[in-house]
């Protein structure tokens, strides 16, 4: 019995670790964040690798070697060894406290530097179940919004105020158009409950919260159409609440920002088409 | 073999002293093994067989009462943080209504007289005893009864539970607190009925009275101390 | 809660005096108080246990209908239009139901499984027993907190039916009632659980019947957390030192700590959720909202993060609520069939220690996307991260207890191997969530749900089994089946593992949690064969758990009679008689000698020592050892304690 538990331990363990081989991986990275996060995933996922493996095969093989052999000899009668305790303590808090240091380098990048003072602004309010991406339009200026004046009925579904003169040329889509290599900052807020705008491919995640105006930057170096995805239960049709992502070309960007709301949005079809979203496999 | 099982008869052996580790034990044990049955400290063998004297009552309270700190430790840490979010024309601290002060005093003073009932109970005089502990429990009604008139005052007001964060953490803290005052009043009424109830009294019944004596009396001052403590964080942290 | 106590006391005088202390109360005759309404802390571990096997079947259901949704989305299944007329109309489970299906499978797991029956349970059933008390400190207290939490079970079980119609009335209604319950998944965000009907459908009365359910919850388990704790500190019998307590004892102590001080924190936050919904308060509730295209005007100024500190400082304890008992019964199984002291009994203790005490400071790191200051994200990590050292310390502790040690593969030991297996898979991958960076692509992913499914899920349910099968003999005088033990353990121990790693890839690859179906998303395509993989092991294990059920209920009729002692074990509830009479020891409170773990004690005649045998120097230095002392101690003289 012995034998075959340390056999099935092993066998688990050697599938586990198999199935991270497997060819299932993280999507391309397209975003600053992506190398060292991925690196430092990586060398995370070795040190977790291992230390399973390590602590599996070593489980198995106590069993195997000390299994009840029917012998008239007993089991070693210890109590413990306080220098053991020591050794392992030590190792163990350097090896995981180490990670956690590792670990922030990203997350400082990510929050304590500001964006760059040449990034595109965009705002963004999330509603159940759909994004709002609202652009400034050619005067590079986000109009005001109010609460009041909102109505999803009439398509105005951030409440932007068309008295307020910068609002004339802005636009308010449901995809999110960045361009490529420039800082991108949005300011995130939600409508009604909490939601979590998600990119996989820029490795980052925020949650937009009601009541908070959450600020994240970003650039993206990558052409192409992404999904960007709700991750945080918003309610019934959480699954769905997805839009898409352009990284544009600075020029073509550029052009379409500058357009007038009446011809954005054939624009940004047009460009949609132009850069279709890989299919999955 | 190993069936030491418990042996049914009467003789006990409960011996006081400590024998040094056992012969088995190989000197390789590190506190699990060896030592005499008196580890952890000598203990009052009150019969029961026990480690420990006979505390449950003024034991359970403690940790009773650590809990009901947790509650208002996070309610606490509620209102500070929601005082900080709110703007100027949100958070509208309530007038402290007259009727407060009044309630204050009475539960102080029902703190004293709590005290008077054990001073009475130690020296073993039970209608002193009984005479102070009636004084408590209508000390502790009129305090709650003060507490719904100052509620009353706050609605002529027109300051309702919803009416800003304030108001409703007035409402929401005196109102828990209130509750629990209940309860200690309930306790107060458990020990005055078994003040008049049981006439005869050994040793051992005493010392449970004592204790449950001494654990209601923690609650009272507790619940006492609590208010102040709200009463301060109401009117100060504003 | 504190009157209950007294009410004992009054009720507890009268016998008091007439039996000095021997029975506290007496062996109830009828079948009301002796099976229903016991305070025999026996039969409400049982109780408890039974309340748990329940929720765990109905909490099992639904993830098997989950699984199916999120496999297969659009498949009618026969019987379930019948099932929940609402939720699958025409049998097809619609998004809310599966929503529904989350939230309830989650609360009833986390609160009425892993809280109930490792502590309420074993704990209630052995924790007395194992330190010589004939009873918990409050048995009328004790009885009170598991009818309490009871009744949150059944106000639970009414939220799901509490929908559709309104009002939980229309469920007797001649009308289809509604079977959708809350849909804002057990951690209960607001605002999507704050703002009432309008945020989805089982939000409306489903939602406040949750919250009440889990106050209820949290009432129960704070009346058993307090009894835990004073029947330990003050009712433990001569000679049983801190440090001979078994590490059951110590795990189920540290767990009622935790709850004892985690829960009240869930309960306040509760109150004030119920009022944002119900009085209109504005705590959680910020201003400006549109929901459903419809400004709310009646709440301003709240923050939803307020809650989710409140919640999680309950909510990261509660995994090791969760986790804990399952410890310290692993320790004390492997150390049974290992035939081998504990090694590092007092690094155990101290571990257990560490873990409680941390458990307090790392509730942030579910909170790092959440928008808290990014200050306190860094200071979580690095204390989340901490909080694997003691967890690292147990691991190398049990493998040092079973190395050179005389393992018997029993079926209690097969589970409580599987036990550290399924630690270390699930508790390793914490050194990935912890880190502030590597949980933004993480966060709300499968892995997360892997991870913790593994730790705190799947590895404490292989403790209660372990628990169950280990303690079964004593607790029904009955020995389980080991033909059926052995292969419920092979089939659940590998179809966890299938289960649960590839959850980890499609965590990777970025799969979110809560989706009621994958087929929105192209990123998401190329999981399609993990998912029915998983699905089918899902299948498979949840169908294999049927022998569990089986066995457990057959060996308590038809189970092979079990001696006093089955195991060879050297704990006190092994030296009373299977199963225990009514105040465990007859009256005659133990005597503790010695650690709870002599095994294998050299020179001595059996390969264990009971913590009740006397030490052969007192026992008039016998030179044969221990069984002369037995025969001594039955007559009780000679040795008083005083050195020879």
């Amino acid at each position: 019995m012995g034998r075959a538990l340390a056999l099935l331990i092993w066998l688990l363990t050697i599938g586990s670790v198999a199935l991270f081989f497997a060819g299932w991986w993280f999507p391309p990275s397209i975003s600053e964040y992506g190398p060292s996060i991925d690196s430092q995933f990586l060398i995370t996922i070795i040190v977790v690798g291992l230390a399973f493996t390590a602590a599996q095969v070593g489980l198995g093989y106590t069993l195997w070697r000390y299994r009840d052999n029917k012998s008239v000899e007993r089991a070693t009668y210890s109590h413990g060894n306080n220098r053991l305790e020591i050794v392992w303590t030590v190792i163990t808090a350097i090896i995981f406290i180490g990670l956690g240091v590792m670990g922030q380098r990203v997350w400082a990048r990510l929050h304590f530097q500001s964006a760059p003072a040449n990034a595109f602004h965009i705002e963004v309010v999330a509603q159940q179940f759909q994004w709002n991406f609202h652009y400034p339009g050619a005067d590079n200026k986000l109009g005001s919004t109010k609460p009041e004046l909102i109505s999803d009925s009439s398509l105005n579904f951030i409440g932007l105020d068309d008295k307020d003169p910068n609002s004339t040329d802005d636009s308010v889509v449901s995809t999110l158009i960045v361009p490529l290599n420039r800082p991108v900052e949005l300011t995130m807020r939600s409508k009604d409950v909490t939601h979590d705008l998600w990119v996989p491919q820029l490795r980052i995640k925020q949650d937009v919260v009601p009541g908070m105006n959450i600020k994240l930057h970003f650039t993206a170096n990558q052409v192409g159409q992404y999904e960007v995805a709700c991750a945080e239960l918003c309610g019934q049709l959480h699954y769905k609440m997805r839009a898409n992502m352009l990284v544009l070309p600075e020029n073509e960007h550029a052009e379409l920002m500058a357009m007038p709301q009446a011809k954005f949005q054939s624009r940004m079809n047009e460009l949609l088409k132009k850069y279709p979203l890989p299919p999955g496999k | 073999m190993g069936t030491t099982v418990i042996s049914t008869e009467k003789t006990v052996t409960r011996p006081k002293g400590i024998a040094k580790g056992g012969r088995f034990n190989g000197g390789r044990t590190r506190g699990t093994g060896g030592r005499g049955p008196g580890g952890g400290g000598g203990g009052g063998d009150d019969g029961s067989g026990h480690l420990t004297p006979d505390h449950r009552y003024k034991i359970g309270m403690w940790v009773a009462l650590a809990s009901i700190m947790m509650l208002f430790t996070a309610l606490t840490s509620a209102y500070i943080v929601r005082s900080r979010l709110g703007t100027a024309s949100d958070w509208q601290p309530v007038p402290i209504p007259r009727m407060i002060w009044l309630s204050t005093s009475l539960i102080i003073l029902s703190s004293a007289t709590f005290e008077a009932a054990r001073r009475f109970i130690k020296r073993g005089d039970d209608r002193g005893y009984r005479r102070w502990l009636m004084a408590t429990v209508a000390l502790g009604l009129a305090f709650l009864a003060t507490q719904l008139l100052a509620w009353r005052e706050l609605v002529a007001q027109g300051i309702y539970l919803a009416s800003n964060p304030h108001s409703s953490f007035f409402y929401l803290l005196t109102g828990v607190h209130g509750l629990h005052l209940l309860g200690g009043i309930l306790m107060l009424g458990l020990l005055l009925a078994r003040a008049w109830g049981s006439r005869r009294r050994d040793e051992r019944t005493s010392a449970r009275q004592r204790d449950s004596v001494e654990a209601v009396a923690l609650y009272w001052h507790f619940m006492d101390g609590l208010w102040i403590y709200l009463f301060l964080l109401l009117f100060l942290w504003r | 809660m504190a009157e209950a106590e007294t009410t004992h006391g009054v009720q507890g005088e009268a016998h008091d005096e007439a039996h000095a202390g021997v029975h506290r109360h007496p062996a109830p005759t009828n079948f009301i108080r002796k099976y229903i309404f016991s305070i025999d802390h026996k039969v409400i571990g049982i109780q408890y246990i039974l309340l748990a096997l329940v929720s765990v079947f109905v909490g099992m259901f639904l993830s098997v209908l989950m699984r199916l949704r999120l496999t297969w989305s659009e498949q009618a299944w026969p019987g379930l239009a019948t099932l929940f007329p609402l939720g699958a109309k025409g049998g097809v489970m619609l998004p809310e139901f599966y929503l529904s299906l989350v939230t309830m499978h989650g609360t009833m797991m986390v609160f009425f499984v892993l809280t109930t029956a490792p502590q309420g349970g074993f704990g209630n059933y052995f924790l007395p027993i194992q330190i010589g008390a004939d009873d918990m400190a409050f048995p009328n207290l004790n009885m009170m907190s598991f009818w309490v939490t009871l009744l949150g079970f059944l106000v639970l079980v009414l939220a799901i039916f509490a929908e559709g119609t309104g009002t939980v009335a229309g469920w007797f209604s001649a009308k289809p009632s509604g079977t959708i319950g809350p849909i804002g998944g057990w951690t209960s965000y607001p605002t999507l659980s704050a703002i009432g009907a309008r945020a989805g459908p089982g939000q409306g009365m489903g939602q406040n019947l949750w919250i009440i359910s889990i106050a209820i919850f949290c009432v129960g388990s704070l009346l058993g957390a307090l009894n835990f704790i004073t029947t330990l500190i003050n009712m433990r019998c001569r000679g049983m030192s801190l440090m001979r307590m078994p590490l059951t004892c110590w795990a189920w102590f540290t767990t009622a700590v935790l709850a004892l001080l985690a829960f009240p924190v869930l309960l306040g936050g509760g109150i004030l959720l119920l009022l944002d919904r119900v009085a209109e308060t504005s705590f959680f509730i910020p201003g400006g909202l549109v929901v459903s295209d419809t400004l709310l005007t009646n709440h301003k100024g709240g923050s939803p993060i307020l809650w989710q500190h409140l919640f999680w400082f309950f909510g990261h304890p509660e995994v090791y609520i969760a986790i804990l008992p399952g410890m310290g019964a692993t320790s004390h199984i492997l150390a049974t069939f290992a035939r081998k002291p504990v090694f590092g009994y007092r690094a155990m203790v101290f571990a257990m220690f560490g873990i409680g005490l941390l458990g307090f400071f790392v509730w942030g790191h579910h909170m790092f996307m959440s928008g808290m200051s990014p200050y306190s994200g860094m200071a979580f990590s690095i204390l989340t991260l901490s909080i694997g050292v003691p967890s690292a310390i147990k691991t190398f502790n049990w493998l040092g207890t079973m190395w050179g040690g005389k393992i018997r593969f029993v079926s209690p030991m097969l589970y409580a191997i599987g036990f550290v297996s399924l630690f270390v898979a699930g508790g390793i991958t914490g050194l990935v969530l912890g880190q502030t960076s590597l949980d933004l692509p993480m966060h709300d992913t499968y892995f997360v749900l892997a991870h913790f499914h593994l730790v705190m899920g799947v590895a404490a349910i292989f403790g209660m089994f372990a628990g169950i099968s280990f303690w079964f003999p004593k607790m029904f005088g009955r020995m389980m089946s080991e033909r059926l033990g052995k292969l419920h353990f092979w089939i659940t121990f590998t179809g966890v593992y299938c289960i649960f790693v590839p959850m980890h890839i499609m965590g990777i690859v970025g799969m979110p949690r809560r989706y009621a179906q994958f087929t929105e998303y192209e990123f998401l395509k190329s999981l399609h064969p993990l998912v029915v993989f998983v699905t089918i092991a899902v299948i498979v294990t949840a169908i294999t758990q049927l022998v569990f059920l089986f066995n457990f209920i057959w060996s308590m009729f038809k189970g092979e009679k079990a001696g006093d002692n089955p195991w060879e074990a050297t704990s006190l509830e092994w030296a009373i008689p299977s199963p225990p009479p009514h105040d465990n020891f007859a009256g005659i409170p133990p005597v503790v000698y010695r650690g709870p773990y002599e095994y294998s004690v050299p020179g001595a005649p059996d390969d264990f020592i009971m913590q009740t045998e006397p030490d052969p120097t007192e026992a008039g230095g016998s030179a044969h050892g221990a069984r002369d002392s037995v025969a001594g101690r039955g007559t009780g003289n000679g040795h008083n304690g005083h050195k020879h």
